[in-house]
């Protein structure tokens, strides 16, 4: 018993990866048990592990958290990454819907068989529907953080939605200096800076066998 | 200037509905204006009144509130629906999420193709029987209290509610297994706020025909 939140998931992004982003940027040390195998699915659900049958688990604090919002919610307050108030924590909470949304299309897009695939879609979502709303966020206030002049979850996964769309459209910040100039100063914060370094729990981006490994495992068609 | 909260969205359930569900069992009047039309939404965009471009918005507090679940939690927050601290917020949160997926699959089903609503149908009962409904029944039996978490009234009692309800449209004795849940559901019922709102004349939307489904379709580019 380490004490350390243990998270439970297939080895690479999906939905868990916005919550290894939110306990690196905390600078809270965690464990993983990957998903590999259908049994191993099963084995939890039998021992009755995961309340909806479903991953992202978390074990933290005595509890086994399933829920990604859940999880996320839980670890925002916990770390003081949400907000000085209830207002703010509106203002953190639509911000992160937004970047939910967005990252999961590319969730989305790598579960799509390849000729239904539409990531000019994904792009233009990003350039003209999320993007210009954090752009003119940070415009707006002129602060370094989205919300209250104090790094929170919204920050993060900003910063990760940024990550996740560039891997798939380099130039798609071309239009928005105030989002550049917050991806350098989020990606000099210690704690993040560190999980962007090669050997941290950070995934990959998914591969042919991450997402055989997945249907196989949860025997989508 | 009212000071109540004020719903846009279409004339029907949707992604509203929960909110509307949470505000009545809050007990806080609200008012609502409607999209009609694709110019309706258009204007909303064009003001600026949607960060996102989309509906649900809701004004509060000086506040244009977009995005359900953040809508959502701002109220449970605002109205002490939302536990006494964090770890009862988290199981909160997690029950909230069985019922809005449960519920999402409900929602979705008049906007598939014909073709696949008869399996579609079967899937969320089983899902309801097996998935979702044994967990709030057992959570239930096991700490033998009225509500969900903590003793105390909660925003998951009302999504739970919504959902039973929701879910009984689609096959009305869907409860026959959960003695639990219909004990629950006859509690909740007799709460005042929620009583009213069972109501008819009250700003519960009912399910969504097909003259509404062509409506949101043709408003909404689906």
């Amino acid at each position: 018993m380490t004490g350390k939140p243990k998270l439970t998931y297939f080895n690479g992004r999906g939905r868990m990866e916005s919550i290894r982003w939110l306990l690196a940027a905390a600078g809270v040390e965690f464990e993983e048990e990957f998903l590999e195998t259908r049994a191993q699915y099963q084995k939890l659900i039998k021992d009755g592990a995961l309340l909806f049958e479903q991953v992202p688990l978390v074990e933290i604090d005595g509890m086994k958290l399933v829920q990604t919002r859940a999880i996320l919610n839980y670890l925002a307050a916990k770390y003081k990454l949400y907000g000085k108030d209830l207002k703010e924590r509106a203002q953190i909470d639509m911000y992160v819907e937004g970047t939910t949304d967005l990252m999961g299309m590319i969730i989305t897009f790598d579960f799509t068989p390849p000729k239904q695939r539409n990531l000019a879609l994904i792009i233009e979502r990003a350039t003209t529907r999320y993007f210009p709303v954090y752009e003119k966020a940070l415009k707006q206030h002129g602060q370094e953080f989205l919300v209250g002049s104090q790094f929170s979850w919204a920050d993060v996964q900003l910063l990760e939605a940024i990550l996740m769309v560039e891997e798939r459209e380099p130039t798609v910040l071309s239009k928005f200096p105030l989002l550049q100039a917050f991806k350098a100063r989020m990606s000099n914060i210690p704690t993040i800076k560190k999980f962007l370094q090669p050997g941290s729990p950070r995934k990959p981006r998914p591969d042919d066998q991450y997402v055989a490994t997945v249907m196989e495992v949860l025997k989508k068609d | 200037m009212a000071g109540k909260p004020k719903l846009h969205y279409a004339n029907g359930r949707g992604k509203m509905e929960s909110i509307r569900w949470l505000l009545a069992a809050a007990g806080v009047e609200f008012e609502e204006e409607f999209v009609e039309t694709k110019e309706d939404l258009e204007k909303l965009r064009k003001d600026g009144a949607l960060l996102f471009q989309q509906v649900p918005m809701v004004e509060i507090d000086g506040m244009k509130m977009v995005q359900t679940r953040a809508i959502l939690s701002y109220i449970a927050g605002k109205y002490n629906l939302y536990g006494k601290d964090l770890k009862e917020r988290a199981l909160i949160d997690m029950y909230v999420e069985g019922t809005t997926d449960l519920m999402g699959m409900i929602m979705q089903l008049p906007f598939q193709p014909p073709e696949a609503q008869e399996k579609n149908l079967a899937l969320i009962i089983e899902r309801a029987a097996t998935r979702y409904f044994p967990v709030y029944e057992k959570v239930l039996k096991d700490h033998g209290q009225e509500f969900l978490v903590g003793s105390r009234f909660s925003w998951a009692d009302v999504h739970l509610f919504e959902a039973i309800l929701m879910a009984e449209e689609c096959k009305p004795d869907i409860l026959s297994s959960f003695p639990q849940l219909q004990a629950f559901k006859g509690r909740i019922s007799n709460i005042p706020t929620v009583k009213k709102f069972l109501q008819p004349g009250s700003q519960r939307k009912p399910p969504a025909d097909d003259k509404l489904i062509a409506k949101v379709k043709k408003i909404f580019n689906i």
